[in-house]
């Protein structure tokens, strides 16, 4: 409403607001938008055709399948934990609340290297399944059950910390109203629950989504890097970095841009469609 | 809506008053949890702690564990070492500068997008959170691009003398970039729902429009913007990705400390790694904690 009613007192002259928006303008440009433009136009260095050739080989293939395979293990196990622990929070009183929050956003206040160094040190050679693992001949480290663990753990707040204070504002009555007509608690949940909260769970989704397909530093630690078998896209793009092939590298970061932008569209369109959709932190 | 909740006296009390409830007012809580006539409470709460406790919580321990199984003179000496000095300086060091950058500007664009209108602003508000769609890997080798000497940017800075990249600055850049969406996205919601009355009473009681600023609206926003800052520094500090391509990786010069961690592991000192990670950890909780403490702050004057 701020922007509608322009009361005099409180606008800021105009010599002011030119300032502000030019020191914005030049810092997102610097930060932000150049580093966009600076992806696109390295891919293209050398032309479309050779962009378009390193992304269509066969170990930058093959980081894209295993990208995708991640993102279609880890998106709907966390979304369906952050369903679960949204009910059981968000849904009922009990105490320690607050606590198992903040244990659930534990995974965005550790760094993504120490992320992928529990794994390693749980199941890697020297860790506490290692000899079963080996002498069973189950690989989970420098392989991909390693990254998708890797990747849950990343993003395993996003759909839970949306869901939990929709469904706290969103209050019990619908549910109680339902459940005292006769409704069980899957019935509820299913023609109640969740097409209030449907909006919130996509967006959850489509945030945990974006980063568990760019998720490097906690992937990087359990990967081993073997190309075409442990690749995701955001290692390739380090790979082809490393060995000076920066027209492949930039080509398949440009892929990952493209992600990011289709992100930022759709989450704008979420939350032009559903304005209290926005601003609970990120994560 | 009241209408519709008789169904529990107590459950209703707490759905509507949890929110803003102060901690000392409920007094004849049972000992667990209220009685609610939703069902699933069981189900929900069994699988949630089932899957936090091994997917997070006994990983992290086993990292702690790790690093427990040396002596303590080891541990201290690892975790104390010289070069593990130089990169916590660096990591909390660039951290802490990239967040002050990002104070400083975040309040300025969250203030332009809730106070004025311009062109292109939807696709401003978008472009603001990058940083969280972009992965961190594209966003490094991107700003390592530019901010090189012979870079987009880089080349102005040469011959000004300043060496942007592959050194102490080139991290700090990469962190201004990860952090700026925690300070404008915290700082937005609050001066979104400012009463703008506030600051009306405030001119027609004669404050001028700094004063009114200074005194008025930036003490309202203390709390988001500290909330912000502490959370822009705690991600900065574990940043990885990003940073490594534009660092340099010198050691004791441009060694962040994720970076030492890897190379502990690489050479299969897994104690080693696990030793600094604890630090690091200790320092993410510690985070943690003040992020919690000035919300619950915050909260006070709601």
């Amino acid at each position: 409403m701020a922007s509608v009613s322009r009361r005099r007192a409180t606008d800021d002259p105009a010599w002011a607001k030119a300032l502000v928006i030019g020191v914005v303008a030049v810092f997102l440009a610097l930060v932000l938008i150049l580093p966009l433009a600076a992806v696109f136009a390295e891919a293209l260095r050398k032309g479309l055709g050779a962009a378009l050739e390193a992304i269509n080989n066969a170990d930058a293939l093959a980081a894209v399948k295993l990208t995708l395979l991640t993102a279609a293990i880890s998106v709907p196990f966390n979304a369906a934990f952050g369903l679960c622990a949204a009910w059981a929070i968000a849904k009922h009183e009990f105490l320690g609340k607050p606590l198992l929050i903040t244990l659930i956003d534990l995974p965005f206040s550790v760094s993504p290297v120490v992320a992928g160094l529990i794994y390693v040190l749980i199941f890697g050679l020297q860790g506490w399944f290692g000899e079963y693992l080996v002498d069973n001949d189950i690989k989970i480290i420098f392989a991909v059950p390693g990254i998708v663990l890797a990747t849950v753990f990343v993003t395993f707040p996003f759909v839970a910390r949306e869901l939990i204070p929709l469904m706290q504002e969103q209050g019990n009555s619908e549910e109680e109203a339902a459940v005292s007509m006769g409704a069980g608690g899957l019935y509820t949940f299913w023609r109640v629950t969740a097409p209030n909260v449907r909006w919130g769970l996509m967006y959850g989704v489509l945030l945990c989504n974006a980063r568990a397909m760019g998720e490097f530093g906690a992937v990087s630690v359990v990967s081993g890097h073997i190309r075409g078998l442990t690749n995701t896209m955001p290692l390739h793009v380090e790979i082809l970095y490393n060995e000076y092939d920066f027209v492949g590298a930039f080509a398949v970061a440009a892929l990952l841009c493209l992600l990011a932008v289709v992100t930022l569209v759709l989450k704008t369109a979420l939350e032009v469609a559903q304005p209290g959709m926005r601003g609970r932190g990120g994560h | 809506m009241w209408r519709a909740r008789t169904l529990d006296d107590d459950q209703t009390m707490t759905a509507d008053t949890a929110p803003r409830r102060s901690p000392e007012q409920p007094a004849k809580r049972p000992l667990f949890r209220r009685r609610s006539a939703i069902p699933g409470f069981g189900l929900t709460m069994g699988v949630t702690l089932t899957v936090l406790s091994l997917i997070v919580l006994i990983p992290l321990s086993a990292v702690v564990l790790k690093a427990a199984h040396q002596s303590p003179a080891e541990f201290w000496a690892v975790a104390t070492s010289q070069r593990s000095l130089a990169a916590y300086r660096l990591s909390f060091g660039a951290a802490f500068v990239a967040a002050v950058i990002n104070g400083i500007f975040g309040v300025l664009t969250a203030w332009a997008l809730v106070r004025y209108e311009f062109p292109g602003k939807t696709i401003v508000n978008a472009l603001v959170d990058l940083p969280f769609a972009l992965p961190t890997a594209v966003a490094g080798i991107a700003l390592a691009t530019l901010y090189a000497p012979n870079g987009w940017v880089g080349q102005f800075l040469t011959p000004l003398g300043i060496k942007a990249a592959y050194n102490p600055i080139g991290v700090t850049i990469a962190l201004i970039f990860i952090g700026l969406p925690f300070v404008v996205r915290t700082i937005e919601p609050v001066l979104r729902d400012a009463a703008e009355d506030v600051e009306e009473a405030a001119a027609s009681l004669g404050a001028n429009r700094i004063d009114t600023i200074l005194r008025i609206v930036l003490p309202a926003l203390a709390p988001a913007w500290l909330t912000g800052f502490a959370m822009a520094f705690a991600r900065g500090v574990g940043e990885y990705g990003s940073v490594i391509f534009i660092a340099g990786n010198m050691p004791y010069k441009s060694e962040i400390a994720p970076l030492l961690i890897i190379i502990q592991l690489e050479q299969f000192e897994y104690a080693r790694a696990a030793t600094i990670a604890v630090v690091m950890l200790t320092v993410s909780f510690t985070m943690l904690l003040i992020i919690n403490a000035i919300q619950a702050w915050a909260r006070r004057f709601d």
